[in-house]
């Protein structure tokens, strides 16, 4: 049961919050009390998967291949975890952020529909089921995007929701070559199904399917347009779940994926990877320098991000996961952090066009700080947690003699820091071209809340990296070595076919329960036969 | 007429039909004007559909229905797992498509258009555009 | 719309349809049929009940605000994954509590497919109720 719960829990309180569909006010201590659960549920998982690796669970007591896997590794729940943090933090900020008309139209409902789609893609072990959670949490991002529904939203939505429904037809497609090439869907068993036969046509199509939609999730090179597009529109609490979370939920689909269903040492597959990402770097951190909306320009920002992480993963050897995995967790902190600084930036001034704005560091010098530190560690500057991530990548790099992706990767640090340092001098040094008072809203302190405890997370990591850095090697060791993975999984499968309760590989082999003598055809553990077996 | 690797001629059909429907969805997404778009994404999701069919192979057989009283299906039976695929695929394209074609309609109710090179509102005011 | 043949016939076809469609619910549990194809039916009658009175009396009709139904039925869907979980420790295991002893095939997996009913006729009537809401927004603009 404890796998479910991440998923379970968000879901539960969307279906609460629509039954109080009339009261707002229930519907957001709703929200809150659910990002709680989540946040707890997160670290239970990850202390249980620190403590005894790999934890696996089949729903329905299905064995593996028929039934759903949910499995959780270091990378699962490490990415469960930031979920919670990351949900907290906006439901406070929410409070004092969401307009009455967003919260009517159900914005507390669909944040939590939209957390339940994420932690599922997170902890689901089979590829189809991940389909259906991208499917999830996009149909709930899709509402978040309109419930303002003003004409900036509707615009920008209309691009978020056409570019995404190609990359959703994508992933299904791919899902469709592979259960056509390898018969299954489970990526454990897809790990071992597939094993001496990577490089075939078949596979290789899949792959590519698979890599443009995950691509166009996480905001790759060519199929990020839909992203500066639209992030800037909605509410700042939306807009920072969205920068913290689905881009990256296409990250890892695409480590989980490219790791142990795919062989990313292929060629063809690498190269692509490689020069895809490096491309992505340079051109997110390029339109971010043209850009004078602030939020704008951090959109731009996460896709030159994203850059980084595929590289890591590109680079594909153990260091670069953990510069992937390393920065994939900062990297979520630091964003939603900027987004939320950018709310209250917006807030204070008036407006979030940097042309328009100015005179905030005379008039909140704390508020300068709080968007230096998470600025700063965006940018890889030392001791933050950005610098090292950043410096794991390029080290991983270097290592591998692929010295001009790592100066790439080092150029569009810097370039990095000038978009920094442009928002800085506009919003921040120069005084305001309406003069000192114009159009401010006083800012509440719940919205400070927030930004000051993700901004104490990223000068924390950044101190106190060991156990971090360790718990990524830990992560990416699991990934690229996928047997313990493949054992959690075949155990709870085991566990499935015999009728018990999974619980911990402890307990396994320890009757919980006596099995339920099959009382209906439909309880058959092994399912109606296949006809014939499409390997042949 | 044996095909090599087993191949079925009808799997030939379905292969060239989902090119053809993938090809002219494309061809009315790249028409520049909503409605088109979401038809043509109609028409590759059906392909997209035809395809995860077609992969789970083609054969003479039974629905998979187990008879009363048994365990196991009596006769040769279909994959019953691409259908269960498709049959999801189809419930969550009917959700996306349906969300779509609503926002469709209020963005041509709000802005007064449904072709993308006017719809700039989400854009910075001084760059680019055709108008 | 304002046809007379329509609105009588509606009068009859609209309990019609909801019967079928808990025959359709009821049926799915062994044979072709099930909540997804019971809950468009609901939103079927519902839908003909809007064009021939208007959506104002689907509305009245319907009791309940179709999102509100549509949660319950998710509701529905998490409770009877939560029962194997409570019962079994294992989410989404199909229970069967009276099976053995009265042999009512009634259990966790009928209270999913009543969510997936439930759920499937509240989001489609939301849909069509508000694209005729909207339609009716966009005419009277124009007027």
């Amino acid at each position: 049961m404890l796998l479910v719960w991440p998923i379970a829990l968000p879901l539960s309180t969307a279906v609460l919050c629509l039954i109080a569909w009339h009261s707002p006010r229930v519907q957001r201590a709703l929200n809150a009390a659910g990002s709680l659960g989540l946040l707890v549920a997160s670290i239970a998982i990850i202390t249980r998967v620190l403590d005894e690796g790999p934890v696996a669970a089949q729903m329905g007591s299905w064995p593996a291949p028929f039934g759903i896997t949910l499995v959780a590794d270091i990378l699962s729940a490490a990415m469960v975890l930031i979920t919670g943090i990351i949900a907290v933090a906006c439901a406070v900020y929410g409070w004092a952020e969401v307009g009455a008309g967003e919260e009517r139209n159900g914005h507390h409902a669909l944040t939590q529909a939209l957390l339940g789609g994420v932690c599922g893609a997170f902890v689901t072990g089979d590829i189809f089921n991940m389909y259906v959670w991208f499917e999830v949490l996009l149909i709930a991002s899709f509402g978040l995007m309109v419930v303002g529904g003003g004409k900036a939203q509707l615009d920008a939505a209309v691009k978020y929701v056409g570019l995404n429904l190609i990359a959703t037809l994508a992933f299904l497609t791919g899902v469709g070559l592979l259960y056509g090439a390898a018969g299954t869907l489970n990526m454990a068993d897809l790990h071992l199904t597939l094993a001496g036969r990577q490089g075939e046509t078949a596979i290789f199509s899949a792959a590519a399917m698979l890599m443009f939609a995950f691509g166009a999730k996480a905001a790759m090179f060519p199929a990020f347009f839909w992203l500066p597009a639209s992030y800037h529109t909605p509410s700042v609490t939306t807009s920072a779940l969205f920068s913290a979370l689905l881009t990256k939920v296409g990250v890892y689909a695409m480590i989980r994926a490219f790791t142990i269903v795919f062989d990313t040492s292929e060629p063809a597959i690498q190269n692509t990877l490689l020069y895809g990402s490096a491309i992505t770097m340079v051109v997110g951190v390029l339109g971010a320098a043209a850009q004078m909306h602030v939020r704008r320009i951090l959109s731009f920002h996460i896709i030159s991000q994203i850059g980084y992480m595929i590289l890591g993963l590109a680079i594909y050897t153990p260091l670069g996961l953990v510069g992937a995995i390393f920065y994939l967790f900062h990297h979520i902190i630091v964003k939603a952090n900027l987004f939320l600084i950018a709310g209250v930036i917006g807030r204070s001034t008036g407006s979030e066009e940097l042309t328009d704005i100015g005179g905030l560091w005379k008039r909140k010098p704390w508020l300068g700080v709080l968007f230096l530190i998470p600025a700063l560690s965006l940018a890889g500057v030392p001791p933050l947690s950005g610098f090292w991530a950043k410096l794991l990548i390029i080290l991983a790099a270097l290592e591998e003699e692929r010295y001009f992706i790592a100066f790439v990767a080092v150029l569009v640090g810097f370039l990095t820091l000038y978009s920094m340092s442009k928002i800085w001098m506009e919003a921040f040094w120069k005084a305001h071209p309406g003069g000192d008072d114009a159009a401010a809203r006083p800012a509440s302190y719940w919205l400070y809340l927030p930004i000051i405890t993700l901004a104490l997370m990223t000068v924390f990591i950044g101190l106190n990296a060991q156990p971090f850095v360790e718990a990524a090697f830990a992560s990416a060791e699991q990934v690229l070595q996928p047997d313990a993975y493949i054992a959690a999984v075949a155990r709870a499968s085991e566990a499935a076919e015999l009728g018990l309760t999974f619980e911990s590989p402890a307990a396994s082999g320890v009757p919980a329960e006596a099995a339920p003598t099959p009382v209906e055809p439909i309880e058959n553990p092994t399912g109606p036969p296949e006809p014939e077996d499409p390997l042949r | 007429m044996p095909l090599p690797g087993g191949t079925t001629e009808m799997e030939i059909v379905l292969a060239i039909l989902v090119g053809l429907l993938a090809a002219s969805g494309a061809y009315m997404m790249m028409a520049g004007r909503l409605i088109a778009y979401l038809f043509g994404l109609i028409m590759i999701s059906n392909a997209a559909n035809i395809a995860i069919f077609a992969a789970g192979r083609l054969t003479y057989a039974e629905p998979p229905l187990v008879p009363d009283g048994e365990y196991t299906p009596m006769t040769e039976v279909a994959n019953a797992l691409p259908q269960a695929l498709i049959l999801t695929a189809i419930v969550i394209g009917f959700g996306l498509l349906s969300f779509a074609l609503a926002l469709v309609f209020r963005t041509y109710f709000e802005l007064g258009t449904t072709r993308m090179d006017d719809m700039r509102e989400a854009e910075p005011r001084n760059m680019g555009g055709n108008s | 719309m304002n046809s007379l043949i329509l609105t009588t016939a509606t009068r009859f076809l609209t309990p019609l349809i909801l019967a079928l469609s808990v025959f359709i619910l009821l049926r799915g549990h062994n044979e072709p049929g099930g909540g997804f194809i019971g809950g468009l039916l609901v939103a079927v009658a519902f839908a003909l009940v809007e064009k021939a009175e208007g959506v104002e009396a689907a509305r009245r009709a319907m009791r309940i605000e179709p999102l509100v139904l549509a949660g319950i039925g998710l509701g529905c869907c998490l409770a009877g994954g939560y029962w194997g979980g409570i019962v079994h420790g294992d989410f989404l295991r199909g229970i069967w509590p009276w099976y053995e002893e009265y042999g009512l095939p009634v259990g966790s997996i009928l209270l999913f497919d009543l969510g997936v009913y439930l759920a499937v006729a509240g989001t489609v009537s939301a849909i069509l109720f508000g694209l005729e809401e909207a339609g009716h927004a966009v005419a009277g603009r124009d007027d």
